[in-house]
């Protein structure tokens, strides 16, 4: 361990102590506000209406927003190494839309009424994985493709998609229409436990295998001929970060909507404050995911108190802004 | 008899309907500079894409050390094979890191710190090379001789048996250019490394290299020393391009002097 690593070691510390504070401040901000030391009492003594409000109500959502933002965090960051532009994600890229479109069509013809335990999910991750698919095949067709041209295929996918969805709304029966459009918006509420559990265990193995990846992930960044005369097989780790971060968006987006822009906001602050090499950025990106999603929802359920925001209105205002400043900036940025 | 670095066997490479090698063979020996030469579009880069593996062979095979590199690890490759690009990413790294990549070839499958030996390796290298002074300063703020040099380095660090590179001068005024091929030239003095390069340009490749490839039309026309290829009727012939050849003064080595349309008429 060199002098280096110790300071990796002192932010991904500091990165802990942050996702703690922000849990607990998600645990006492809501309809109901609790003081610290009321949180204390309370678990020390689990019950009443209080206890029930914590863990049956504000605890499930924090642990769907960790898996969720860490999720489409890390798919962001390593979607981001492949293409090496920072302003590659999930959601630009249209993979959010066709997880979005996948689920949309299992409501409306009934699938998830067949098979209601995780029809939604594999819906989610055979749409995200289409549209991975397609994006692969033609970035992979030629060898010099337009960044630009990338991501404009990205948002018009994102737009033939939300047009579909649109469709489907127009023509489906009225409840239906309602179990899409409250998907649809985007909120972390999600009554079904072993569905969180999921998606949290589902974000840790993706994080894990990307871990796995790491040398390599970090010789890609000069450049993927470069790093296949060092010896890697670079077709074969694009596929597999391909396939992974289907994976592991498409379930995210299932189960919480589409959420846009988290992925493009937290690698783009986490490469500001802890620098690029994926050893400390991928960890460091993923707990930052999910400080940032569960604090964007403590928002959008007090903005408004007592209804609420859909989480991805307060995660599109944030993350379209730097987007556009993050696009303004670009040339500094594109080497990275 | 010395047994060959690398040997190419007869290969044909190329792109569909496009550009071809035919029947390419040619042997390098140990320690050699060597330089590939010839007009644009004369099969250089795609000899060389075939060499490093970026183009897939149609025919022939490419031996390092007597082994097919077809039956050798991407790894095992890269152990042997280091490869300066003429164009290569400049990213957000330091020289350090950036050298220290190049020991990826010889890392365990989950190896996640560097090791000491890994950086008593690179500091080596970095030394040799002199761009230790920049250890911690980011690639993208050295100017492009001294990114030229640490690109080397990197590929120095990977420890391999050949060393190719693709016009590692193009881009570079003459006292880099002098300044990268010197070390060029040092390396393969005091390490004994094989160095395999494109050269656009004849004056430097007739002053550095102890061997010239000289290609044409995707075969090679003629090979040999430096003095051997470097003559007006084969340059003539080559490059359709009238030239008068002489000698260095000091080092006796060819030089090309161009001949322009004002000084043609004129004789």
């Amino acid at each position: 361990m060199t002098k280096k690593h110790h300071i990796w070691f002192w932010y991904v510390f500091l990165i802990f102590i942050l996702l703690g504070a922000t849990i607990l401040l998600a645990l006492s901000i809501g309809e109901v506000n609790f003081s610290m030391t009321q949180l204390w009492t309370l678990f020390n003594e689990p019950e009443g209406i209080e206890y029930s409000i914590i863990t049956n109500i504000r605890l499930p959502r924090i642990l769907l927003g960790f898996g969720v933002g860490g999720a489409l965090s890390i798919s962001g960051l390593v979607l981001q190494a492949v293409y090496r532009n920072p302003l590659v994600e999930p959601y630009t890229l249209g993979i959010s839309g066709g997880a979005a479109l996948g689920v949309a069509m299992t409501i409306v013809f009934g699938i998830n009424q067949i098979f209601p335990f995780m029809s939604l999910a594999v819906s989610g991750v055979i749409g995200a994985g289409l549209v991975i698919v397609f994006m692969y095949m033609i970035s992979m067709r030629r060898s010099h493709l337009n960044i630009n041209s990338i991501l404009l295929t990205g948002v018009m996918i994102s737009f033939i998609t939300s047009s579909a969805i649109m469709f489907l709304l127009a023509t489906t029966t009225s409840e239906k229409l309602q179990d899409i459009i409250f998907w649809t918006m985007g909120s972390l509420e999600e009554p079904n436990r072993y569905l969180i559990y999921t998606v949290v265990s589902v974000s840790v193995i993706g994080l894990l295998i990307f871990y796995a990846l790491v040398p390599q992930l970090n010789a890609m960044r000069l450049g993927e001929s470069q790093a296949k005369h060092l010896g890697i097989n670079t077709t074969l780790l694009v596929k597999t970060l391909f396939v992974v971060a289907s994976v592991i968006t498409g379930i995210s987006v299932a189960t919480a909507g589409v959420i846009g822009f988290v992925g493009l906001v937290v690698p783009h602050f986490m490469r500001f404050l802890v620098g690029n090499d994926y050893r400390v950025l991928l960890i460091s990106t993923f707990l930052g995911g999910g400080i940032f999603l569960i604090l964007s929802d403590v928002l959008a359920r007090t903005i408004i108190s007592p209804n609420e925001l859909p989480i991805g209105v307060i995660t599109g205002i944030i993350g379209g802004t730097v987007f556009l400043v993050a696009m303004s900036k670009s040339k500094k940025l594109l080497k990275f | 008899m010395m047994k060959a670095v690398l040997s190419v066997e007869h290969i044909s490479a190329g792109y569909k309907d496009e550009f071809m090698l035919q029947d390419i063979s040619f042997e390098l020996e140990r320690s050699v500079f060597t330089g590939i030469i010839g007009p644009n579009a004369s099969g250089k880069t795609t000899l060389f894409k075939s060499i490093v593996g970026d183009l897939d062979l149609q025919s022939g095979r490419i031996l390092i050390d007597a082994q097919d590199v077809s039956e050798l690890s991407l790894k095992e490759k890269a152990q042997k094979l280091a490869i300066v690009s003429q164009y290569f990413e400049t990213p957000e790294l330091t020289v350090e890191a950036y050298v220290l990549l190049g020991r990826y070839p010889y890392n365990n499958r989950f190896q996640f710190f560097e090791s000491e030996k890994d950086y008593e390796i690179a500091h080596k290298y970095m030394h040799l090379t002199d761009v230790y002074q920049y250890k911690d300063k980011l690639l993208t703020e050295l100017s492009g001789g001294a990114q030229q040099m640490v690109a080397i380095t990197r590929a120095l660090t990977q420890e391999p048996e050949i060393l190719l590179l693709d016009e590692p001068t193009s881009h570079l005024d003459i006292k880099h250019q002098v300044q990268v091929l010197d070390l060029l030239r040092k390396l393969n003095k005091e390490l004994k490394l094989s160095v395999l390069m494109i050269l656009h340009d004849l004056n430097l490749a007739g002053e550095y290299c102890d061997q010239l490839l000289m290609m044409n039309q995707g075969a090679i026309h003629k090979s040999g020393s430096a003095k051997e290829v470097l003559n007006y009727k084969d340059i003539e012939t080559v490059y359709d391009t009238l030239v008068v050849t002489q000698e260095n003064p000091l080092s006796k080595k060819p030089a090309v002097f161009l001949v322009s349309a004002v000084v043609k008429e004129s004789i």
